[in-house]
């Protein structure tokens, strides 16, 4: 019986020949990931287990993004913490403000993670890096504090859905349409500790932005991990850009999947999950009677250069709406300096959104974007949970950038291709 | 290891942002934060848990972040087990890397209601409802996770670990 991708990946990390689903392992990582506000807990356990060394100190990120710029006093002991850790075991890859990211979309753009890599983070959207053909997934403070000091960590060898993809997007319609469609379809525990594997001819079609955005939010479908096959797309992305030589896993022709599912690309609709679950998908021609009070466009899930190109090409020359407060955050400095450069900034600033240094921020309501009782946000964010960006009733409609830039300019949600 | 006490009963998809939002997550201090468990779902949990409670869920429990802050103040508010039809992956591994005591069982998801006084033998996996008189068999660990229950946690395991190496 052959292997999925993943469970090739793992039992390469865990020096075995083959691996079976539900088989617990110990697997060798390439990286290990913590932000301001896992990080802190992973250090203390870190210290009261004795440890005085890290496993490597050049295989430790620390990405300060969920409060920074610090927000209060509170946070900005947190980030303390992490910064004089990161000094004291001269960890290489640690991204204070000024140099920091979304971790998530920092990481891959900084070739850090790679093809063929075990990543474990101690954040729930670790699962983005399948897309460049890693296993990645999400742990706890605990995973982190035990993989930094041992390089190593126990897991449960997944079983896998196939997501067969066929044919190509429409124009406006991106990897989130992709995403939302999907969890939308099999609901917010449908690959509960599963692999998303994803293949057929039409990944060719999805840019490396696309399936950065499709693999994030394998998570809210349950997932353990999401991955994409490594093709051309994959090896453009990756050259000049990858730090380490990467290599090439493939899922055995004979691999067991409990499912396999065929997405048509050509078929999906813009689309948007109502409050108060991924699942809760519809079209956006469907919500075009909501009306909204706020915009977010940015997060690990859509901060990417061609998420601001999307709003951009949308909100260029225009105005948002009366009532609506449009927020923009660009999800590295290296996205915020191409959309200065190219004179984004300048035409959400004119179309009247405000553009924020890249943070987590409203996303799971820390700050910069807090709602009040009630309101309405459209966020190209990952999650539409009770009271996740402010009050207990406001409510969170998820949508691709797209959507998120058309609705800014009617003050409800709009498809797309409608305001163009 | 038993456990004993009274329910507190939530429906499917109970996420770690009610469990503990985020906006408090400036801290890292377990007795500031367990002020706040379950605030968004039951604003009353905090002020009616005792000691030994028990909390049972549907399906996907502990679903979205990977914040280990959300058991950890389940398990600082003093509830002795959590029991759903399934966790949230990365909840289960949090809650097992910690030693907060997790069962996964459909029977008793079903029938148990709040309120009810359970108690739980964890050697053997039987939850008894007392209340209603009823038994159901949940699935034991793996012999590997058991290890790192019975240790007190991940790191207490590997520095067990190490201390035999």
């Amino acid at each position: 019986m052959g292997m999925t991708m993943t469970q090739k990946i793992l039992a390469a990390h865990a020096g075995l020949d083959e691996v079976r689903p539900g088989q617990l392992i110990n697997v060798r990582l390439d990286q290990v990931l913590g932000n301001d506000i896992t990080t802190p807990v992973a250090i203390n356990e870190f210290e009261k287990a004795g440890f005085t060394s890290v496993f490597d100190r050049a295989r430790i990120n620390i990405v300060l993004d969920h409060f920074v710029p610090n927000k209060d006093v509170k946070s900005a002991q947190q980030s303390k913490q992490c910064r004089d850790f990161a000094r004291r075991h001269e960890i290489v890859n640690f991204f204070d403000v000024g140099k920091m990211g979304i971790e998530h979309a920092l990481l891959p753009e900084q070739g850090i993670v790679t093809a063929g890599d075990t990543i474990i983070g101690a954040d729930s959207h670790t699962c983005t890096y399948g897309a460049v053909g890693a296993f990645s997934t999400g742990g706890g403070s605990t995973d982190m504090a035990a993989a930094m000091a041992t390089g190593s960590l126990w897991f449960k060898v997944p079983s896998a859905i196939r997501f067969v993809l066929k044919g190509a997007l429409q124009p406006r319609v991106s990897g989130k349409d992709v995403i939302l469609h999907i969890i939308g379809k099999i609901g917010v525990d449908g690959a509960l500790y599963k692999s998303m594997e994803f293949t057929g001819e039409g990944v060719a079609s999805l840019s490396m932005d696309d399936r950065l955005c499709i693999c994030n939010m394998a998570i809210e479908a349950g997932a353990k991990n999401g991955i994409f096959p490594v093709d051309d797309v994959t090896v453009a992305y990756l050259s000049g850009r990858s730090q380490r030589p990467w290599t090439v896993y493939e899922a055995d022709a004979d691999a067991e999947y409990d499912e396999t599912i065929e997405i048509d690309l050509s078929a999906i609709e813009p689309t948007v999950s109502w409050p108060h679950l991924p699942e809760n998908t519809h079209t956006a021609k469907e919500s075009e009677h909501i009306t909204i009070d706020q915009v977010v466009i940015g997060s690990c899930t859509n901060g990417r250069l061609e998420d601001m190109q999307a709003a951009y090409e949308i909100l260029n020359g225009k105005h948002v709406a009366d009532g609506v407060r449009v927020i923009i955050i660009p999800g590295t400095m290296a996205v915020y300096k191409a959309c200065i450069k190219n004179g984004w900034t300048e035409a959400f600033v004119d179309a009247g959104c405000v553009v924020s240094t890249p943070t987590c921020g409203p996303c799971l309501g820390g700050y910069m974007g807090i709602l009040a009782d009630h309101e309405r946000c459209v966020s190209t964010t990952n999650r539409n949970f009770v009271g996740r960006m402010g009050h207990v009733t406001s409510e969170i409609y998820l949508a691709s950038p797209a959507v998120a830039a058309a609705s800014a300019l009617t003050g409800h949600i709009t498809d797309p291709r409608e305001v163009e | 290891m038993n456990a004993n006490g009274r329910v507190f009963k939530y429906p499917d998809n109970v996420d770690t942002d009610v469990i503990i939002p985020a906006r408090y997550l400036n801290s890292q201090d377990a007795k500031e934060l367990a002020q706040h468990c379950m605030e968004d779902i039951d604003p009353e949990f905090v002020r009616k848990v005792h000691e030994g409670d028990i909390i049972v869920g549907g399906w996907n429990f502990g679903c979205g972040s990977s914040r280990e802050h959300a058991p950890l103040v389940i398990k600082t508010c003093g509830v002795s087990c959590v029991i759903a039809k399934s966790f949230a992956r990365i909840f289960y591994r949090n809650s097992i890397n910690i030693g907060m005591p997790i069962l996964e069982c459909e029977a008793a998801s079903d029938a148990i209601e709040n309120g009810d006084e359970v108690s739980i033998d964890f050697d053997t996996g039987v939850i008894t409802n007392v209340t209603k008189g009823e038994m159901y068999q949940a699935e034991p660990f793996p012999p590997f996770i058991q290890d790192i229950i019975r240790a007190g946690g991940l790191m207490n395991s590997i520095r067990a670990k190490e201390g035999n190496a």
